[in-house]
């Protein structure tokens, strides 16, 4: 087993090019934060990107930042907040859900996996705020896309290509994002005692309102407990952040009462006592129990979302919240991960998808971690893989087991 | 550009013409095909009216399943097709091709389903911008990219070419704003990406194809978010004596956190011509003019105003009006959004650019602009989307005098190298086409352009979809699908390792 840990693209092309002469596939990982998550990868060596670090251009008032692909993610995070700057699309920190260290992970994995959090709703994810990148494909080549202004067609978008695809078509070496202003302040409106149908109707009319909710949560009876320590209490509790200037803030809040006035109970958390929560739903907190029970991230319309983890909970002991106005399901299973129920349920609430984020490595082995394509789609998924990588020596098996056409993402 | 090659067109194509006619017309019944060259003639150009080609034939199909027969009809035989939405692309994104079929998409005109709860759209690609909002205004939503050209252009052609606007800073582009589509390939695959739920589950395709130029596959759905509209709007008028100034001006109004819904500047010549035009009582002394719009809550609209007007006080503004009412903020926004025409009155013809620039760039860009203007001795007019660095330079010209068009196109072929030069890119939002086609070799290396083919190679593996535009050079996907890297030529990486 050979680690190689290039500190510049250089070196990365080296290994990535001997890779491919050798056929022999390499793990791509920087911190190795979420490495629990996919199928389990075993490859003889690893490239390592975590020495590949660094920012290397910074204008705030340009709204720009770029950075070599194994920059900690907490220390750009930490610059922009500095600067009174965030990446909008709140990346999710894996630590609390596998039992390791917070605050790991890289800014290539962020882009690599696209785990967006709760203003994921209202301001995308990491592919809405890719602007640019450098890599290097799985032939052995480097090659640019994007570039650093917020405002560009030239060209396909490789960039927005590189997310969520874990690894499997290129190795990125520089990323450049759009980064945004910090809110001033922010308050969450908590309604306290919904059922699930009841919260889905409340914040589909808190973000069809001109409020503009940045992020919609729901955490039934049972879960309420597990996020900020508890403070609660235990009734379920649907959350409507509001974020912006002071005034702006104050004036949405009002919106919200008002228009919640039939709800039986209100209550406003205010400044760090809102940002808390709302790290507690991003980082899946309520499911870090310490366990390697399976863990599901669904994602449907947010008008489904209750149905689905109904539909599911009539089959199987399950535990579950919704994020994303209830279009992302987060699914703690009792016992089996049920992948069948699961999918089976997805697809009869009108499309959305399951991945398997947390389970033993012998489940991800077994069951496809992935939400499995429509075969037109997988076929055009394997041929776009086969163009940037096609001795498959980047991540194999990453995303999905070997089909029948012998091809493998 | 003048010069323009085009993809030599297919003999064996060209003698079947009245068979693929005749085939046409099986799949496609009634009045769906258009082949006499006086009703051709209607299809002939898009909004780049330098360049006209008739197609072989154009066809209007209505339903998925047709223009499914049409694509694989045409891949079986090795047909060139060329998508066009409503055809107002500014780059030739819909030029005709003599031996291609020009696949229309306007009879896909409705609107499928309205889902308030979701936020959601589901429409046919023929579908204008516009309408999207129209269906949904009386709820008080809106689809937020607004393209200039909304009242015409379709959401199918701004899926294909991500479409911006001049909110887009704030509200995003059309790849920030779609959810959904559905897409056939040029075999004649039907392709579902995205819905009314968030991200991918594997590869991020739906991000591919949007801006993707109709190169790659054609949108016969659209599935977009809509808003709620802003409570409110309020624009301010502000003037500089330089174009530092007002760039120093939008610097500081981001560097204090506020993103403004609007933030667009024009220059002097932009200013004068927007003036003489529609009387909208801009300032003629100044050299630059920024129009800030702010939207949201009353209480936010209002407390922002003052804040931006506190920032432009102190860049030293010349003139500063705040809207007061709506037929005022209306005033301000008039002479910017008859900017194009204004250029018109004063010329006989305009060239229009859409260079991006790191922001921080506009005083050089623009000094380079001036200079250029004396070398091909015409002038040029700035109109600028602040916020974003997406910059429209208006090159005034007159195509009846000899070799002028040419000298146009070279100026702005110059414009568009000096944005690359400062770290910027070739087109912002209205695409590659066929228009900086051959630009492309500016921004990109060759092994950049090859990768970006080998996605097309995924899609459309024998370069029958939308030839000619955006690669200035068609690689056979053979040649380029061929590796380089030998088994075993390699040696050993001699980089750290554990």
């Amino acid at each position: 087993m050979t680690t190689f840990t290039p500190s510049a693209a250089s070196e990365v092309l080296d290994a990535v090019k001997w890779a491919v002469s050798e056929e022999t596939p390499l793990e791509v990982v920087g911190h190795g934060s979420k490495r629990g998550v996919g199928r389990p990868v075993q490859t003889e060596h690893a490239l390592d990107l975590s020495g590949l670090s660094g920012v290397t251009l910074y204008e705030p008032e340009e709204l720009v930042l770029s950075a070599q692909a194994g920059t900690p993610l907490a220390e750009i995070e930490d610059l922009l907040e500095r600067n009174g700057q965030q990446l909008a699309f709140e990346p999710m920190d894996c630590a609390a859900l596998f039992g390791a260290e917070p605050g790991r992970g890289t800014i290539g994995g962020v882009l690599a996996t696209n785990l967006a959090g709760p203003r994921r709703l209202k301001a995308g994810s990491a592919r809405d705020h890719i602007l640019g990148i450098d890599a290097v494909s799985g032939r052995g080549e480097i090659f640019k896309s994007g570039g650093r202004v917020v405002k560009n067609v030239t060209g396909y978008d490789l960039s927005k290509a590189m997310a969520g695809s874990w690894g499997t078509l290129a190795v990125v070496t520089a990323l450049t994002f759009k980064v945004l202003p910090r809110a001033e302040e922010e308050t969450t409106v908590a309604v306290r005692g919904l059922t699930d149908e009841q919260a889905a109707t409340v914040m589909a009319a808190a973000l069809g309102s001109s409020a503009e909710v940045s992020a919609a949560a729901h955490l039934p009876e049972g879960v309420v407990s597990t996020v900020d320590h508890g403070v609660l209490g235990g009734d379920a509790a649907t959350l409507l952040r509001v974020e912006g200037f002071g005034p702006s803030v104050a004036s949405r809040v009002e919106l919200l009462k008002s228009l919640l006035a039939d709800a039986p109970e209100i209550e406003l958390l205010e400044s760090q006592r809102s940002r808390t929560v709302w790290r507690d739903i991003r980082d899946c907190a309520p499911f870090a129990d310490g366990t390697e029970k399976p863990v599901w991230r669904i994602s449907v319309a947010p008008s489904a979302g209750h149905n689905v983890a109904l539909a599911i909970r009539r089959q199987a002991p399950a535990t579950a919240f919704y994020d994303w106005q209830g279009g992302l399901v987060w699914l703690r299973m009792e016992a089996e991960d049920e992948a069948e129920i699961v999918r089976d349920a997805v697809a009869r609430s009108g499309g959305g998808h399951a991945t398997l984020l947390r389970a033993p490595p012998a489940v991800r082995a077994a069951v496809p971690v992935f939400q499995p394509q429509p075969p037109a789609l997988a076929a055009l998924s394997a041929r776009l893989r086969a163009e940037f990588d096609p001795k498959s020596v980047l991540n194999p098996g990453r995303m999905y087991r070997t089909g029948t056409d012998g091809m493998t993402l | 550009m003048s010069g323009l090659m085009m993809p030599k067109p297919s003999d064996a194509t060209l003698r079947r013409r009245d068979e693929i006619v005749a085939d046409m017309r099986v799949i496609v019944p009634g009045e769906g095909v258009v082949e006499t060259e006086r009703e051709m003639r209607a299809f002939e150009t898009d909004g780049l009216t330098a360049y006209r080609q008739l197609p072989l034939v154009v066809v209007l199909p209505e339903t998925t399943a047709q223009v499914a027969r049409i694509l694989k009809y045409c891949n079986e035989r090795d047909i060139r097709v060329v998508p066009r939405g409503s055809g107002t692309s500014l780059s030739g994104g819909a030029l005709p091709l003599e031996d291609a079929v020009l696949l229309v998409m306007s009879r896909f005109n409705r609107v499928l389903e309205i889902d308030y709860p979701n936020r959601a759209v589901v429409a046919q690609p023929g579908v204008t911008n516009l309408g999207i909002s129209h269906a949904v205004e009386a709820e008080g939503f809106y689809y937020a990219p607004d393209p200039s050209s909304q009242i015409a252009c379709s959401i199918g052609g701004n899926v294909a070419e991500n479409s911006g606007g001049v909110h887009c800073l704030k509200y995003g582009l059309t790849a920030n704003n779609v959810l959904g589509i559905e897409m056939v390939l040029m075999d004649g695959e039907i392709v579902r990406l995205g819905g009314k739920h968030l991200d991918a589950e594997g590869y991020d395709l739906l991000g591919v194809m949007t801006g993707s130029e109709g190169l790659l596959g054609v949108v016969t759905e659209v599935t977009v978010r809509i808003l709620q509209k802003p409570e409110t709007a309020r624009a301010m008028l502000v003037g500089f004596p330089s174009s530092e100034a007002a760039g120093q001006c939008v610097a500081d109004i981001i560097g204090a956190g506020i993103i403004p819904g609007g933030m667009e500047m024009m220059d002097r010549p932009a200013i004068r011509a927007a003036e003489d035009f529609v009387h909208a009582g801009y300032p003629l002394d100044v050299e630059a003019l920024l129009i800030v719009e702010l939207d949201g809550p009353q209480a936010e609209v209002d407390w922002l105003i003052e804040r931006v007007s506190a920032i432009a006080d102190k860049n030293g503004c010349t003139t500063s009006r705040i809207s007061s009412s709506e037929a005022e903020r209306a005033s301000f926004w008039a002479g910017r959004k008859a900017a194009f025409p204004a250029v018109g009155r004063i010329s006989p013809d305009y060239y229009c650019m859409d260079g991006t620039i790191p922001r921080k760039e506009l005083p050089r860009v623009l000094a380079g602009m001036r200079a250029l203007s004396e070398k091909y001795d015409l002038r040029v007019a700035n109109v600028f989307h602040a916020g974003d660095g997406n910059l429209h330079p208006l090159i005034l010209y007159d195509a009846n005098k000899p070799g002028e068009l040419e000298k146009a196109e070279e100026f702005g072929a110059d414009i568009l190298r000096l944005c690359v030069e400062v770290g910027g890119v070739l087109t912002g939002e209205h695409g590659v086409g066929v228009e900086k086609r051959d630009l492309m070799p500016e921004m990109f290396t060759e092994a950049d352009l090859d990768q970006q083919m080998r996605v097309k190679c995924a899609f459309d593996p024998n370069h029958l979809l939308n030839p000619g535009k955006v690669f200035p050079q068609l690689r056979r996907c053979v040649e380029l699908g061929r590796m380089h890297i030998h088994r075993g030529q390699v040696p050993f990486p001699d980089i750290p390792r554990f």
